[in-house]
């Protein structure tokens, strides 16, 4: 049982490449690259747990309490914001492509090309 | 090659795929058995060296303080590109934002959405500017705090119109903000040179007691601008996409 967060991760993954692969439009496929990443956040937490520890914030413990690790609580964080600039710019560019070509089928759209 | 057979060959690569990961993940430490050291090294020692509790924020505005400034200049990026990208093209003009068929029958927004937008705003700012100004006892400060203050924003325009919104948010304005957030982390750096210290050693006093609003020495501040360029950049992402409703596209209009 100790590895089944690893295992959520591997899943989590390629169900989100899964989606990618087979996706007709492209805010389900910018969605889908959403999930791939989630499991860079699970892999992250799931690597700094520690059984039976506290969230690192020493207000009213002592610094000998047993706390889960800082560093990949930060490396989440740094993950969340990137994702949210991403696919904010991915967004922009279905909006283009939806503009240029009148469909967001990727499909289509490779068929349209040249 | 037909969707079944892509189909095919996509799940080929996958079951490789997954296995290596899972041979890879299978060889980490079990699940709450966290190996260290720099976990709890930094558990032990960021209260004493720098007056934070939120060891998360410490992390992020002072240890790690140089990767941040990377971070926060991909949402810059980020937010200029969306910028670049919706730009007005060729054949496209702006259509005027007074309504052109002020006689359709489009619901008007219910007493229900703007009840509820006008309650949450002023609570998001304060929570918004809590979290910002306070990153030493919170997790992340100005990140979440930006987003949540440039959500206060986004609910004017769901609550008003989008003219509101813009009245709220000027482009000059918030273009400003957004430099000066990322400028304002750069300079805090910048000044840690200037005093002969390694860049974005954290020079200012750490307070007396943990967690007070003047512990922490660097980090509330680095936060505060973080907050600013945060929250500039996702209000200028929102606008740049509503904006693009106002357009008329060429052969359509």
């Amino acid at each position: 049982m100790q590895y089944f967060p690893f295992v959520v991760v591997a899943w989590i993954l390629a169900v989100g490449l899964y989606g990618i692969v087979t996706s007709r439009h492209l805010v389900h496929l910018i969605m889908c690259l959403i999930v791939v990443q989630s499991s860079t956040y699970v892999l992250l937490l799931g690597v700094g747990y520690v059984t039976g520890a506290v969230a690192p914030y020493y207000f009213d413990i002592t610094v000998h309490t047993p706390a889960v690790d800082p560093v990949v609580q930060a490396l989440a964080l740094t993950d969340v914001v990137v994702e949210a600039a991403v696919t904010s710019l991915l967004l922009a560019f279905a909006i283009q492509a939806h503009k240029r070509f009148g469909t967001l089928d990727p499909q289509e759209l490779a068929s349209l090309k040249g | 090659m037909t969707s079944s057979q892509r189909r095919w060959v996509f799940l080929a690569g996958m079951i490789g795929l997954v296995a290596f990961l899972l041979w890879g993940l299978l060889g980490l430490p079990g699940f709450g058995h966290y190996p260290g050291p720099y976990g709890s090294i930094i558990n032990r020692i960021a209260l004493r060296q720098t007056n934070a509790t939120g060891t998360v924020s410490a992390i992020n505005f002072d240890y790690r303080g140089f990767d941040t400034v990377g971070e926060e200049f991909i949402l810059f990026v980020a937010a200029a590109g969306v910028s670049i990208v919706l730009r007005r093209l060729r054949g496209e003009r702006e259509k005027s934002a007074i309504d052109e068929a002020a006689d359709r029958n489009a619901p008007p927004t219910s007493d229900a959405v703007r009840m509820a937008a006008l309650v949450f705003t002023g609570p998001l700012v304060v929570m918004g500017w809590w979290l910002t100004s306070h990153a030493q006892t919170n997790p992340s400060g100005g990140f979440q705090g930006g987003v949540i203050l440039a959500t206060a924003f986004i609910l004017v325009y769901l609550a008003g119109e989008f003219l509101v919104f813009k009245r709220f948010s000027p482009v000059a304005l918030t273009d400003a903000v957004e430099a000066i957030g990322a400028g304002g982390f750069v300079a805090i750096g910048l000044a840690a040179v200037g005093i002969g210290l390694a860049y974005l050693t954290n020079y200012l006093p750490k307070g007396e007691v943990a967690g007070a609003v003047s512990s922490g020495g660097t980090i509330p501040l680095i936060s505060f601008f973080v907050g600013l360029e945060v929250a500039a950049a996702f209000i200028l992402i929102v606008a740049e996409l509503l904006e693009q409703t106002l357009l008329i596209r060429q052969g359509s209009a």
